[in-house]
């Protein structure tokens, strides 16, 4: 029987803070080998096909970048979330209303061509979602309701909501009763990077300044010195001078307009069209992209393309091996466990302790046994 | 009357799993530990009861493998939580998605199979008694463990000197610690034991409530069994009452949408959510009531010095 015992760093651990996610990913490597093998699959067959032809070649590459742009989008808008200890785990909602919202346009004034179209409707994606993330702000500083599941909640119906939409009042009359809204007309499709080498959109772009643009605000200026102070002590905070509800707001605005901006970006880019369902739960998904990425836009980036893979990935053994493909959610899971378990050795020294007794301990048995006696 | 005793039943075994698991979701709480992986070790009960049973032919097996699915699930969160001093809040979303993810890749073989149900209790002279027979003596076993459930933790947290150190442990880990009483030890069981009332709660939904295999069947129950808790602000039998309720609404609303009331279903199915958002409101608006009763170390991750 073996005991693990904490002892505190006297500071944090640089170094631990840059290996963890590199020590989460092996660990989620040995895991995903043993699960490979309980599978009856040969691991090393199954690794090749999840993890390295899924990226081969350049049209796949094109196809990673489909699926982190949405990811990293949402990720870095979490990150400020969470360094300010705000828990908005309701992306996915706030993703969909930001695609209903841009959709707007294309699905109710499909007549109305331009220029000007995908801007606003980009905008109004932004505006959508960081309306819909502006509920559970406004029930947590009004009322001092649980962000939590207040934003889990919306998700529920926002996925209700759109499923409304898309078989009832939105749905395209010419469609031959299938739930979808019309495809899109050409000026409000998210225009592809290089047409000629894959599908990967501007979305991407719009992730990759997104994440440039909150490594700005939290590293180079005075709100997000602020976001860290109050995530890591609202008392301090608060004597500073910085107003917990304004934070609250600032948050959940930001998380949610980059949510809704990753919405909007999908159904005009990838899918071309709202459908019942939009999104393989990149809401979720992107709160693991967060993490691993150290809650740092950069890192968040990085961590993006990875998990994007373990989709890829997950549809390759699926198709090859017969596998479900539920085990890219399975490999997403395991990756956030080990990250967390490994961020421990950040700020803590792991001992492994026998059950046989330390010496301290020893002595103090020693001792105290012939008083007793004598007590008795 | 044969409708309202109908009607009856159905919400009992509607409020049944959000009962359960809101139960021994309390206790976890109330030993000062937030477990947010509550949908995901539902689910995994739900999937370990559902091919127990399947493949046994057995329900019983079922639903002793679903507490044993949750149990075991949960300890993975405890180990992480407690022995690690990780993020509680990060580790539990982990656990959801995790179980989410887990139960589906179970699961793929299961989808469409007819399932094995718990059978009704019947108790002969008794279970035919008009009105109450059905409703006291012939509903599902789990039902009866639920509300016995409900009274034992009722009675260990508020009459029994374990309850009593469980509590203060939630309220402050270092004086607790500072007394001699072993908090982790105290937490890691609580932990477990919200883990395998998670597990029956999920084997309820596939042994019971629809005895067959649909991936996350869950449906947000998990979710709403934590609201549930917040909602009675950590007393038993305000769960108990909250989980009615519950039941009620979500009875109600497929109701609503069997009678063809000219509003769209999708609006009917989103009523439990809406109205979990709503109770949570009115319960946080009363602050002196919710500072009260929150176990004071809730969430806070504790690493015994020495």
């Amino acid at each position: 029987m073996m005991r693990l015992e904490l002892v505190k760093r006297p500071q944090r651990s640089a170094l631990f803070s840059a290996l963890s996610p590199f020590m989460a990913f092996v660990l989620t490597i040995i895991a995903g080998a043993i699960m490979f093998a309980l599978l009856g699959v040969n691991p090393l067959t199954a690794f090749r096909i999840y993890f390295i032809e899924p990226v081969s070649q350049v049209w796949q590459l094109h196809e990673l970048a489909i699926k982190a742009a949405p990811l990293i989008l949402i990720a870095v808008g979490l990150s400020v979330c969470y360094k300010a200890n705000i828990w908005n785990i309701g992306a996915e909602g706030q993703f969909i209303f930001g695609a209903i919202f841009g959709s707007a346009i294309p699905v109710l004034f499909p007549q109305f061509e331009g220029p000007l179209v995908l801007p606003l409707m980009l905008l109004l994606g932004m505006v959508g979602g960081a309306a819909y993330a502006a509920i559970p702000a406004l029930l947590k500083t009004r009322f001092g309701t649980n962000e939590i599941l207040t934003s889990l909640m919306l998700v529920y119906v926002a996925q209700l909501f759109l499923d409304w939409l898309v078989r009832g009042p939105w749905r395209d009359p010419q469609g031959h009763g299938f739930p979808q809204t019309i495809q899109f007309g050409d000026s409000a499709v998210l225009p592809e990077l290089m047409p000629d080498a894959g599908r990967a959109n501007w979305g991407f772009v719009f992730a990759l300044i997104a994440a440039v643009l909150i490594w700005i605000l939290m590293s180079r200026m005075l709100k997000g010195f602020e976001v860290r102070v109050l995530g890591s002590s609202p008392r301090a905070g608060r004597f500073a001078g910085f107003g917990l509800n304004r934070m609250v707001f600032f948050a959940f605005l930001l998380s949610g307009a980059l949510a809704g901006l990753a919405g909007i970006s999908e159904v005009s880019g990838a899918i071309g069209q709202l459908q019942p369902v939009i999104s393989p739960g990149y809401g979720f998904t992107a709160i693991i992209v967060a993490f691993l990425g150290r809650l740092n836009p950069l890192g968040i980036v990085a961590a993006g393309l990875v998990l994007a893979l373990t989709y890829l990935g997950g549809e390759a053994v699926q198709s090859a091996l017969g596998i479900s493909d539920k085990v890219a959610r399975v490999f997403q899971g395991m990756l956030l466990f080990f990250v967390l378990g490994c961020d421990t050795l950040i700020h803590y020294r792991i001992r492994l302790i026998g059950l046989a007794l330390t010496k301290p301990e020893a002595a103090a048995k020693l001792e105290a046994a012939p008083k007793l006696k004598e007590a008795r | 009357m044969d409708i309202t005793v109908n009607i009856l039943l159905t919400i009992a075994t509607a409020a049944t799993p959000l009962l359960i698991a809101a139960i021994g979701e309390l206790v976890v709480e109330r030993s000062g530990v937030l477990n947010l992986g509550v949908e995901g070790m539902m689910i995994m009960g739900a999937v370990g009861g559902f091919g127990a049973g399947y493949l046994t032919g057995s329900p019983w097996i079922g639903l002793l493998a679903a507490i044993a699915m949750g149990a075991l699930f949960s300890l993975l969160f405890a180990v992480m939580t407690l022995s690690l001093a990780t993020n509680q809040v990060a580790t539990g979303l982990s656990l959801t998605l995790l179980g989410l993810g887990l139960s589906g890749m179970m699961g793929t073989s299961f989808v469409g199979q007819p399932g094995e149900r718990l059978p009704n209790l019947d108790i002969p002279g008794l279970t035919s008694l008009p009105v109450i027979g059905r409703l006291l003596f012939g509903q599902d076993p789990i039902f009866y463990i639920s509300i016995a459930l409900t009274a034992a933790v009722m009675w260990f947290l508020f009459k029994t000197r374990t309850g009593l150190t469980l509590r203060s442990i939630g309220d402050s880990h270092a004086s607790a610690h500072a007394l001699g009483i072993k908090v982790i030890r105290y937490r890691y069981l609580s932990v477990i034991f919200g883990g395998a009332c998670a597990g029956l709660a999920g084997g309820h939904l596939s042994l019971v409530y629809t005895p067959q295999w649909v991936e996350n069947m869950t449906a947000g129950r998990g979710w709403i069994a934590l609201a549930l808790v917040v909602f009675a602000s950590w007393r038993p039998w305000r769960v108990l009452a909250g989980a009615y309720i519950f039941g009620a609404v979500w009875i109600g609303q497929l109701h609503a949408q069997a009678f063809g009331i000219p509003v769209p279903s999708q609006m009917l199915s989103s009523l439990p959510y809406l109205a979990t958002i709503v109770v949570l409101v009115l319960i946080s608006r009363n602050k002196r009531l919710t500072m009260m009763n929150t176990p004071a170390s809730l969430g806070q991750p504790f690493v015994p010095d020495r």
